[in-house]
């Protein structure tokens, strides 16, 4: 690398954030809370170059410091999904017609006639520009929401996050770990199936031939998660460490007391007339569920291996995330206008100043956050390598 | 350290218990070798010193098993977890994390260690086993001997005092078997732990048993003793016991090196009986050449001629998986009635020119023909007529839930008349019932009943992914005699294998693959001979001469003893 003088915005970046290792990894709460800021920026406004702008941000934060782990592969998964999400909303608003009064008809399809009980349903009619436009910009909201989704996703460790639960939440923490690994197992496992029909001389493709496999997977996972289950038990998961009746009896009473106020509580802020006894009746509900949890924690003999710590780096990370939602948030009620470009009449948008400044705020992770091993160094890729001779 | 009291295993439904009659004491700091053929319990012998067996599995445990005084009735497994460490056949469904190091640190997680003793443990582990470089690496992307390190690392941070492996490297190439192989015999020396192994490939591991445990028959009463005098009366023996017996050495040699002490006066006799295997190659293994020559005199006497007429041709292949160059400028000619054995490392790219003979992968650049076809833009039902792969776990092939219904399928498949399968499976599996589930039928018999369904659409090339994976030597023998019917039948075979010993009887060419390229391609005896590693044990062990099986060394004397 030293042959090649890095550009000085490189040396830069380099400077602000260290090389990425175990110990000075980000917390995965930050990433996620960066990643909910941006999503909650990202529900507060329609203007499509607001979130386009989002979306650059995100996008570009993930290039930056994703890792070649294979969980980081699965934004690209995200981004498709959304551009599935715009597709659909613009389908929907093309058949089943759009509440947005437009006069600019683009084109008007036949209309279904529908019996009298589903008055105020329509397929088919008149598709308007209007009503076009309205639908893509929602449409566009969405895949931002989920694009930041997949974002958080891809940057921190879906296992790490978990192992941040608490304790006595260990056991559920284990068994969404293992329902996520196994489910990329079962594609392999259909994939490979179906290649192997080929070898068969059947068709390998169509939906027949994916049933056909249905079994033989099935067949397979069960007995993954059987060798799973033994290997886990042989290595001593759910060891429990002997616990006073007491404490026990005092656990489940705080856990059940706790989560029947939560209940209580929430019903009592919904309903009109409960509001004074709603908001305590929540606080202690939600007090007496946390310690019910610490409490029951005591049963876990567990431990940790080096947890991620939440540091400078983590509190920058979530909180350019935060910045980024609160400053959308009081921009939304501020200049409302600006944040939902009208369609009816059709406006061309334009972009808002200072809450694209705000969005910016969130390119921060991009600068602060560790640089992941193995990308800031360029792969050379096998083929240039091999090339000269 | 393990005690067994008068043990017996029945599991639910069966009449006979799996394994009865075994009373014996592993002592502390030993490495026991569990021997015997497939289907004697090995496993499940296995299982009772972790508790899995009966408290997992079910089954009904009679008499007692104590691991470092612990009684396995009383005790769980997971609370047998700080003493007996358990690493399965397949090391991929043991891991529950995703990374090296958090999975180093899960079982110590588990038993509740504090964070520095599990954090120093981790380091210690990660050098004792040679993993530091990828501590931060996800399990995924790591190879086959990497990941069998990892599942050993992974029940040693605990600091047990028993450790069990099932089969640690049959699924390994030769290198990465002799790291696993030395780390055990690092922790047995160093750290005094005891070590429970089954392994089907004694080659490898014989030499490193301070005792075996052998199981000779289904329900027999397994006997512990010496490794040497156990091995002259066990019905499985690797290639160099069976030097030893032919040659009559007592003691019996179990390392190549104690063999080659002996086989002085089994060179010089060899040498006299003239039939060296120079004179051999020839007319036995190397009848590919002159089978070659006869064939493009029949069918014609160009080059292109003889392209058309040879089963595969790749020429300059290369393929991509992903942003991954799995093969490069890779050639390879197979001719009808040849058998070539791809070799190398796990991950050198033998399954990927596999699945590219078979059309699977597209190549990125160059020619794969097979008999005339592109394999990749011929459909399924035409491609099977020019070439069948047995993949690395047969059961993919296999659908159906009897052995009748699968033979059906497959003759309606290959357009073959109806018995056409059947027949073959009589003729491969003799005594195998129509209405027997695949599922239970042994290893060996499964891949036998999947090259029968391959064999139906008569196809001219014959590819086989690690086939002896999981198979005893019986279960090989049979693979062999049959392989080289289809050889002599005029069969162009592919395997892509680790097991020199299988390379050395049958195939007529070795093709070494390293890194996605091609790097040595020749008859057998010159490529495994020069080679430390894919060399056999027969080789090693008679070198200069170039023998490579015992069978060959047992024709000579025959032949030299005829003649005198």
């Amino acid at each position: 690398m030293n042959d090649h003088p890095s550009t000085a915005p490189g040396a830069l970046r380099r400077r602000l954030a260290p090389e990425a290792h175990r110990s000075n990894a980000l917390h995965p709460g930050a990433w996620w809370v960066w990643a909910l800021g941006l999503g909650v920026a990202a529900s507060r406004t329609t203007n499509p170059l607001l979130l386009g702008l989002l979306i650059g941000v995100a996008g570009y934060v993930v290039a930056a410091r994703r890792t070649s782990a294979p969980w980081a592969r699965s934004y690209g998964a995200f981004v498709k999904l959304g551009l599935v999400v715009i597709a659909i909303r613009l389908v929907f608003a093309v058949v089943l017609g759009s509440p947005i009064p437009g006069s600019h008809v683009m084109v008007t399809l036949p209309e279904v006639p529908l019996p009298e009980w589903a008055k105020g349903v329509r397929i088919g009619g008149r598709v308007t520009a209007e009503g076009l436009l309205f639908a893509l910009y929602d449409g566009v909201r969405l895949a931002g929401l989920l694009i930041c989704v997949g974002a958080a996703n891809a940057l921190a460790s879906p296992a790490r996050l978990l192992k941040s639960l608490p304790g006595a939440l260990y056991e559920v923490g284990v068994a969404i770990v293992v329902a996520m690994t196994f489910a990329p197992n079962l594609i392999l496992d259909v994939q490979r199936l179906r290649a192997a029909r080929r070898l068969r001389g059947r068709a390998d493709k169509g939906i027949r031939g994916l049933l056909q496999v249905g079994l033989p997977v099935l067949e397979g996972a069960l007995e993954r998660s059987v060798a799973l289950a033994a290997a886990m038990d042989a290595r001593g998961f759910g060891r429990s460490a002997p616990v006073p009746a007491g404490v026990r009896r005092a656990t489940a009473v705080l856990t059940l007391g706790g989560l029947m106020g939560v209940c209580v509580g929430t019903y009592g802020l919904l309903t009109a007339d409960g509001t004074e006894y709603g908001l305590p009746a929540l606080a202690v509900g939600l007090f007496a569920a946390l310690a019910g949890l610490r409490l029951g924690g005591r049963r876990s003999v567990r431990t940790r291996y080096r947890p991620d710590s939440w540091g400078v780096r983590a509190w920058l990370v979530a909180g350019s995330g935060i910045a980024v939602a609160g400053l959308t948030i009081w921009a939304a009620s501020y200049d409302a206008a600006a944040l939902h470009p009208g369609v009816v009449p059709l406006t061309a948008p334009t972009l808002p100043l200072w809450p694209a400044a705000a969005v910016l705020i969130g390119l921060l992770p991009a600068f602060v956050a560790p640089v992941p091993a193995d990308s800031s160094v360029p792969v050379p890729s096998p083929a240039h390598s091999e090339e000269p001779s | 350290m393990i005690r067994f009291e008068d043990v017996s295993v029945t599991y639910e439904g069966a009449a006979e218990p799996t394994v009865r009659g075994v009373d014996l004491a592993v002592p502390e700091g030993e490495l026991v070798l569990l021997v015997g053929p497939s289907g004697v319990g090995k496993s499940t012998l296995l299982g009772t010193v972790s508790g899995l067996v009966p408290h997992f599995t079910g089954g009904t445990l009679r008499g007692r098993v104590t691991v470092a005084g612990r009684d396995t009735r009383t005790h769980k497994p997971r609370e047998l977890a700080d003493v007996v460490g358990t690493v399965g056949q397949d090391p991929l469904s043991h891991f529950v994390t995703d990374t090296v190091e958090d999975e180093l640190a899960y079982g110590m997680e588990s038993l509740g260690l504090s964070p520095d003793v599990m954090r120093r443990r981790v380091e210690e582990t990660l050098d004792l086993l040679g993993l530091a470089d990828l501590r931060e690496r996800p399990i995924a992307t790591l190879s086959g001997g990497q990941q069998q390190r990892v599942a050993i690392g992974s029940v040693l941070t605990p600091h047990p005092e028993v450790l069990v492996l099932d089969e640690p490297t049959s699924a390994l190439d030769p290198a990465a078997a002799e790291e696993v192989l030395a780390v055990l015999q690092r922790l047995v020396h160093d750290l005094g732990t005891t070590v429970l192994m089954a392994e089907h490939r004694l080659e490898r591991v014989v030499q490193y048993a301070d005792q075996v445990l052998l199981l000779a028959a289904p329900g027999e009463a397994p006997v512990l003793g010496d490794p040497a005098s156990l091995m002259a009366v066990s019905p499985v023996y690797p290639p160099v016991v069976g030097l030893g017996r032919l040659a009559g050495w007592s003691p019996l040699p179990l390392t190549v090196r104690d063999a080659r002490r002996g086989a002085g006066a089994l060179r010089e006799r060899l040498a006299v009986t003239g039939a060296g295997p120079h004179d051999r190659a020839p007319h036995d293994r190397g009848e590919t050449p002159a089978a070659r020559t006869r064939w493009s005199g029949l069918r014609g006497r160009t080059k292109a001629d003889a392209a058309r007429t040879a089963a595969a041709n790749v020429a300059g292949l290369a393929v991509r998986r992903g942003r991954v160059e799995a093969l490069r400028r890779v050639d390879l000619t197979v001719s009808a009635g040849e058998t070539v054995a791809l070799m190398g490392r796990n991950g050198a790219g033998k399954s990927t020119l596999l699945s590219t003979l078979v059309g699977l992968l597209e190549p990125a650049s160059g020619s794969v023909r097979v008999g005339g076809a592109v394999p990749h833009r011929t459909g399924p039902r035409e491609l099977i007529r020019h070439v069948g792969l047995v993949p690395q776990e047969p059961r993919d092939l296999l659908y159906a839930d009897t052995v009748a219904a699968e033979c059906t399928a497959a003759d309606h498949d290959a357009a073959a008349d109806p018995g056409t399968c059947r027949a073959l499976v009589s003729e491969l599996l003799p005594g195998i019932t129509d209405d027997t589930h695949p599922r239970d039928l042994s290893e060996g018999q499964r891949l036998t009943l999947a090259l029968a369904v391959v064999l139906t659409a008569r196809p001219p090339l014959l590819l086989l992914d690690e086939p002896t994976r999981g198979l005893d030597y019986a279960a090989k023998a049979r693979l062999v005699t049959l392989l080289r019917g289809l050889a002599a039948e005029g069969h162009a075979i592919v395997l892509a294998t680790h097991d020199v010993e299988l390379a050395a009887e049958l195939a007529h060419r070795v093709a070494i693959l390293a890194d996605g390229e091609i790097v040595a391609d020749g008859p057998t005896p010159e490529i495994v001979v020069s080679s430390p590693s894919f060399a056999p044990q027969t080789t090693k062990i008679l070198a200069p001469q170039k023998w490579l099986t015992v069978t060959e060394v047992r024709e000579a004397l025959d032949a030299g003893d005829g003649a005198a």
